[in-house]
């Protein structure tokens, strides 16, 4: 079994289960991967595959440096590179091997990385959450952010008061996420909930760890 | 615009067993009802007076006037609760939401048929 595989976001949309219960899905194109590279400890200091999700690159889009490294694997079109560490019990993947869809089933848990989407310089509001003040009643508070802290001492703002500023655009993790569907034919993994980043944004799936 | 899969996904899990129809129209819904672990069918016939959203989260508003009360209920489509929808008659409108209806009784809510 391979740790993991890499896909980008379809788009969400929601379920009926036999018992009537609405579950939320995420649809993710997943693979096909193939390895294209293999580290081990002897040559790299440690255990893992460099996955790749096959898909249509145009050839100039590929340097030639990178070209070189996907032919060792006998590839061409691929734009996302992913690295995934090998655990105990991890199945020995080689270069050049094919990483598919059909190694998850339905009732597994999968653990999802993305890039989550930008939200520009946002206020605290958005940002962390903090409460505002009211919009009516007279009150000229707003969504202001109050007081940053106490006067002469310590004459400072301590590092790390959150504040308003750029959010978004970072690698987010959602975990235990259950794999509801499977579709191999069409390379689709259809997991519960959302998932990090916009349509069409690159993910990394791995096997939960608990 | 959504995608492709997305679409297939969609197509795949809808149902297929509902009947045309449109707002104005007058459906008989049979729903599931589950008593403790008894399960029976109970029928809600009105008009229905919306119909929105698409894919999987599709629903309908039906109206009916029970009692000289006004009863609105809101099904999703594709929902396994709903054992099967019965068109019981076409109604013509003008419009696609037909909240005027709930100023309306009697005789002015009355709606024509379409041909």
């Amino acid at each position: 079994m391979s740790p993991g595989i890499l896909g980008k976001k379809i788009g969400m949309t929601q379920v009926f289960q036999p018992d009537g219960q609405v579950v939320p899905v995420t649809l993710l194109k997943a693979g096909p991967c193939v390895v294209v590279q293999r580290k081990t400890p002897a040559t790299d200091g440690y255990d893992a595959v460099q996955l790749g999700l096959l898909e249509y690159v145009k050839p100039k889009r590929i340097n030639k440096p990178m070209a070189g490294h996907l032919k060792k694997a006998g590839v061409e079109g691929v734009r996302f590179l992913r690295e995934l560490r090998l655990r105990p019990g991890d199945a020995d993947l080689k270069t050049g091997d094919r990483v598919l869809v059909d190694q998850f089933k339905p009732k597994d848990r999968v653990d999802v990385t993305g890039i989550s989407k930008g939200r520009g310089f946002a206020g605290f509001v958005k940002r962390h959450h903090f409460r505002g003040g009211d919009a009516t009643h007279g009150s000229m508070f707003h969504r202001a952010p109050g007081s940053i802290g106490a006067s002469s001492f310590p004459s400072r703002v301590f590092p790390g008061l959150r504040m308003a500023g750029h959010m978004g655009v970072q690698r987010v993790t959602v975990r235990n996420l259950e794999v509801i569907e499977v579709d191999p034919d069409d390379n689709v993994l259809v997991v519960k909930g959302a998932v990090p980043g916009p349509n069409g944004g690159y993910v990394i799936v791995r096997r939960a760890r608990r | 615009m959504t995608n492709a899969l997305l679409t297939k996904f969609i197509n795949k899990h809808k149902r297929t067993d509902i009947p045309q129809f449109r707002p104005g129209d007058t459906v008989r819904v049979h729903v599931k009802i589950k008593e403790g672990d008894k399960e029976r069918i109970q029928a809600f016939e009105g008009t229905v007076i919306a119909r929105k959203n698409t894919g999987m989260g599709e629903t309908i508003t039906v109206r009916k006037i029970s009692f000289g009360h006004g009863v609105e209920r809101i099904f999703p489509l594709h929902a396994p609760v709903i054992d099967r929808i019965e068109v019981v008659r076409t109604g013509k409108v003008r419009r696609a939401k037909l909240y005027y209806l709930r100023e309306l009784k009697g005789k002015a809510a009355r709606l024509r048929e379409r041909e």
